[in-house]
C-alpha cells in the first residue's frame, strides 16, 4: 500500500460515557471480554500495513499506557516508526486541548517528522473492520483532498455527529452537523484520509484563522471548494456513545455473524496476560455467553459477556450482564442487566438488576 | 563491561517422544499441546523466567519446525533480551567434533561454546517433557550452600514405578553415594527428575572427558553422572515436593491434562505469582451455548454441544448435538453435529464429521490393555468421515 501514517484520537468523545471514562480514556474502555476499544482502531491499522501510529492522549491516559506498553502486542515496537504516544501539552500554549483541531495541532510535530505520504485519522470509540489501504486507493483514484468514511445507519441523536450527502461518484456535496429528521443516513464515522502535507497545511491554516471546530469550520465549509470524497464502510459498525450503546455493542457479540465479521479472517490484537483457560465446574450452566480466559464458573450464566478472571459462585444466576475483569460474584447472587466495571466484588446472596434500556452500573473496585 | 550470567539453562528438547505415537509424528515432544492453551515447553521456560534465569539454550533436533516457530524470539516468556534470552541450538556442521546430537551429554557438549559466551558459574540442565512448577533458584541456593559440584532434583515415587527412573541412593545429609539408571531392583524410591545443576567448570571438564571416551553412550544418567561420582565429586540430591509429571506416554499425558480439572485441581495453573506463560493465540473469548461440565475451555472456542470432564484447546468448534467426554482436544478442532468423542486425545487441526463415534466410554475403555491403555488418539490434521467409528485404543494418523 501507499506509505501511510496513522493518528488515533484516544480520548475524544469521552464525555458521552462518563461512567466508564472516569478513570480511563475512551480508547481503554474494556470491551468484548478481553479487548479495549482502541484495539480495533489499532488492529485495523496494523492489518492495513500501517507501521507508524501516533496515539493522541488527553487526560486519564494511565490505563491506556498500561494497555499499550511498548506496542509489542500490535507488532508496533519498532526501530523505525511504531507506536508513538502523543501526550497533551506538546506546544507552547500550556492548555489542555478542547477540541479535535487543537488535539491535531499537538500532533503536528509528529506529522512533520513522518515521511509517509498519507495520513489516516481515526477515533477509538467504535468497533468495525476496515482495510484502510482500500480507502487510500479510492482516495488516490478520485484525486481527493480528503476522504471521509461513512456508515449507513439510523441517526443516533445522543451525541455530536455529521452526515454526508454525496454525488454518485462519492464526491461529498454537503456535510450536515446534527441534522434534524430521522431514517438511515450516511453517518461520518470519524475516519479520514488525506495527504500528510495537505493535512498539515489545513491545520496550520485553521489555527491562523482562529478556527475551533474541525467539522464546523473546515470540513463543512470546505465541501464547496475542495475535493472531499466519501467512502462507504460495509458491514458491522458499532459506536460507543452511551452506557446503553456500550451494553448493546457487547451483547451484539453474542451473534455469531457479528463475531465472524469482527474476528474472522484477521487478528484483533490486544495485550496478552497469560490467564489460565476458563474453568467450568460440575455445577456450571452456561448459555449464549462469551467467557474469557481465567474465569471460574460454578453458577448459571446466560446472555452475558464475562471478561478475564471473573468468578461466578455456586447457585448464582447472571443474566444479560457484562462483568469486566476480575469481578467476583458470590454464591446465590442474582444479577440481571448489570454492567460491572473491573475488580468489583458482589457478596453472597445479593440481588441486583437494571433493565434493557438502563443497565445497572457498578463502579470499578466496588464491594457490594 | 563485564558480561556474564550467573546461571545458564540448557533445555533438552530434541527427543522424538516415540511413545506419544501420532502426536509426535511431525513435531517434537516439547511442542505438544497441553492444558488447552499451552505447549509442554511453556513449563520449563516459564519456570526459568520465574526463577530469575534469563538465558536459555533450547537444544532441538527432531522435527524442530513447530518448536522453533513457537519459541521464536522468546517474547511470550520475557526471554527476548539484549544479552541472554532464549536461543534455539540445532546441531551444526564444523571441521571436527560435530554431528547430530547422539545423547543428552553430547548435545550439551556440542554447545559448550554457547555456554561459555556467558561465562556462567552454574549450568542448569532441563528436559522438555515434564509438567511442573518449580523455583530453580531455591535449588541453586541449595547447590551453593552445599558447595556442591552437581545437584540433582529428585522426588519420591511409588517403589513399583521406581525402575522407570534414574534412582538416587543418598546419605542422610543428602549426598549421593550411588546413581542407578532404571534399575531392575531399585534400592530407594528417590527418582531423578532429569533436572541438574552443575558447577560450570566441572560440567565442562566431565563433558570433555566423556567426549573422548569411545565406550560412552554420551548420556547424563548412564555416563556423566556415574563418572563424576566415581571421581569423588560432591553430588547432592535436592528434594522437590509438589506436582511433577513426565508426559512421555499417552496415558500420562491424558492424566496430566485431567489433573487440571476441578475447583481444587491436582495441578493449579491459576496462581498469579508463578504464571505459566505461553504464546497466546489471538482469539476472542470462548462462546458457550451448550452444556459444559467440569471442563476447561480456551479462547476462540464455539461450544454448542455437550462437554464433560474434558480439556478443550484454542479455536475448537463443537457443534450442536455433539458430545465430548473425558477427552483432550488440543486446538483448532471441529466436532460436527451428532459426533461422539469418548476418552480420546485429539491433536490439532482435526475434523470429526457428523455422527462419527470416537472411542468408547472411559469406564469401559480404561480397562483395555495396549499401547494407549484404551485411549483413542487422532493425529494432527486427520479427518474422520461422516458416521465412521474408531474403536477404543486406536491410533489414527491418516484420514478415515
Amino acid at each position: 500500500m501507499a506509505s501511510t501514517v496513522g493518528v488515533i484520537f484516544s480520548s475524544i468523545n469521552e464525555e458521552n460515557i462518563p461512567e466508564l471514562t472516569k478513570a480511563r480514556s475512551t480508547g481503554s474502555i474494556p470491551y468484548g471480554g478481553r479487548y479495549r476499544l482502541v484495539d480495533f482502531a489499532l488492529s485495523n491499522m496494523v492489518n492495513s500495513g500501517i507501521t507508524t501510529v501516533g496515539m493522541l492522549t488527553k487526560n486519564n491516559y494511565q490505563s491506556l499506557m498500561d494497555h499499550l506498553g511498548s506496542g509489542k502486542y500490535w507488532d508496533l515496537a519498532r526501530k523505525e516508526g511504531g507506536l508513538i504516544l502523543l501526550p497533551p501539552y506538546s506546544d507552547e500554549t500550556e492548555m489542555l486541548y478542547k477540541n479535535r483541531l487543537e488535539a491535531l495541532k499537538g500532533a503536528t510535530a509528529f506529522l512533520k517528522k513522518a515521511k509517509e505520504d498519507f495520513v489516516v485519522l481515526t477515533d477509538s470509540d467504535s468497533i468495525y473492520k476496515l482495510n484502510y489501504s482500500k480507502v487510500i486507493d479510492f482516495h488516490i483514484k478520485m484525486n481527493a483532498d480528503i476522504t471521509m468514511v461513512y456508515h449507513e445507519h439510523e441517526l443516533i441523536k445522543s451525541h455530536y455527529y455529521m452526515t454526508l450527502n454525496t454525488a454518485d461518484d462519492g464526491k461529498i456535496t454537503d456535510i450536515e452537523i446534527n441534522p434534524l429528521g430521522s431514517g438511515s443516513k450516511k453517518n461520518y464515522i470519524n475516519v479520514m484520509v488525506a495527504r500528510r502535507t495537505y493535512l498539515l497545511r489545513l491545520v496550520q491554516d485553521a489555527i491562523q484563522h482562529g478556527f475551533t471546530s474541525f467539522g464546523r469550520d473546515i470540513l463543512s465549509p470546505g465541501v464547496k471548494n475542495h475535493n472531499f470524497y466519501a467512502y462507504k464502510l460495509e458491514g458491522y459498525y458499532a459506536s460507543i456513545t452511551s452506557l446503553n450503546s456500550y451494553f448493546n455493542a457487547n451483547m451484539e457479540l453474542l451473534d455469531k455473524k457479528v463475531r465472524q465479521e469482527i474476528f474472522g479472517d484477521r487478528a484483533v490484537y490486544t495485550k496478552v496476560n497469560d490467564s489460565a483457560p476458563a474453568k467450568f465446574t460440575d455445577t456450571a450452566n452456561v448459555k449464549n455467553s462469551l467467557i474469557a480466559d481465567g474465569c471460574l464458573i460454578e453458577g448459571n450464566v446466560e446472555n452475558s459477556v464475562l471478561f478475564r478472571g471473573v468468578k461466578i459462585g455456586k447457585g448464582a444466576t447472571v443474566k444479560n450482564c457484562i462483568l469486566m475483569t476480575d469481578n467476583i460474584i458470590g454464591d446465590n447472587c442474582n444479577l440481571a442487566y448489570v454492567v460491572s466495571d473491573k475488580n468489583s466484588v458482589i457478596r453472597d446472596n445479593r440481588v441486583l438488576a437494571g433493565c434493557e434500556i438502563q443497565p445497572y452500573f457498578i463502579n470499578k473496585g466496588s464491594l457490594i | 563491561m563485564l558480561r556474564k550470567k550467573e546461571c545458564v539453562a540448557m533445555l533438552l528438547a530434541g527427543g522424538q517422544g516415540s511413545r506419544l505415537y501420532a502426536l509426535t509424528g511431525n513435531i517434537a515432544k516439547p511442542a505438544v499441546s497441553f492444558g488447552a492453551k499451552y505447549r509442554i515447553i511453556d513449563f520449563p521456560l516459564s519456570n526459568c523466567i520465574n526463577s530469575g534465569i534469563d538465558t536459555v539454550g533450547v537444544l532441538t533436533q527432531y522435527q524442530p519446525l513447530v518448536l522453533n516457530e513457537y519459541v521464536g524470539n522468546g517474547q511470550p516468556w520475557d526471554l527476548d533480551r539484549t544479552f541472554g534470552g532464549v536461543h534455539i541450538l540445532s546441531p551444526y556442521e564444523a571441521k571436527q567434533d560435530t554431528s547430530w546430537y547422539v545423547g543428552t551429554a553430547n548435545a550439551i557438549y556440542q554447545n559448550i561454546r554457547f555456554m561459555k559466551m556467558y561465562d556462567p558459574e552454574y549450568v542448569l540442565i532441563l528436559s522438555g517433557d515434564h509438567i511442573y512448577k518449580m523455583d530453580y533458584d531455591k535449588m541453586l541456593q541449595a547447590h551453593k550452600t552445599a558447595n556442591a559440584d552437581c545437584t540433582i532434583a529428585c522426588m519420591e515415587v511409588p517403589i513399583k514405578e521406581a525402575s522407570r527412573f534414574g534412582i538416587l541412593n543418598t546419605n542422610p545429609d543428602g549426598t549421593i553415594y550411588e546413581f542407578e539408571e532404571k534399575p531392575k531392583k531399585p534400592k530407594s524410591n528417590l527418582a531423578s527428575m532429569g533436572i541438574y545443576i552443575f558447577t560450570a567448570s566441572k560440567l565442562f571438564k566431565f563433558l570433555e572427558e566423556d567426549a573422548k571416551n569411545p565406550d560412552s553412550e554420551k548420556d547424563f544418567g548412564k555416563n556423566v553422572l556415574p563418572a563424576m561420582l566415581n571421581a569423588g565429586e560432591k553430588m547432592f540430591s535436592y528434594r522437590f515436593e509438589g506436582y511433577w509429571k513426565d508426559v512421555g506416554t499417552i496415558s500420562s499425558l491424558m492424566e496430566a491434562n485431567m489433573d487440571l480439572l476441578g475447583v481444587v485441581p491436582e495441578f493449579e495453573l491459576t496462581d498469579r505469582d508463578r504464571v505459566i506463560h505461553s504464546r497466546s493465540p489471538l482469539a476472542p473469548p470462548a462462546f458457550v451455548e451448550g452444556e459444559v461440565i467440569n471442563s476447561i475451555v480456551a479462547t476462540g472456542c464455539e461450544i454448542e454441544g455437550k462437554i464433560v470432564n474434558s480439556v478443550i484447546g484454542t479455536n475448537c468448534v463443537i457443534e450442536k448435538g455433539a458430545e465430548v467426554s473425558d477427552c483432550v482436544l488440543m486446538g483448532n478442532i471441529t466436532v460436527k453435529a451428532g459426533a461422539k468423542l469418548n476418552y480420546a486425545i485429539i491433536d490439532e487441526d482435526v475434523t470429526v464429521c457428523e455422527k462419527a463415534v470416537i472411542g468408547e466410554k472411559k469406564s469401559k475403555a480404561s480397562n483395555l490393555e495396549g499401547k494407549t491403555a484404551g485411549i483413542t488418539v487422532l493425529g494432527r490434521g486427520v479427518t474422520v468421515n461422516k458416521g465412521n467409528k474408531i474403536p477404543a485404543g486406536e491410533i489414527v494418523d491418516k484420514n478415515v
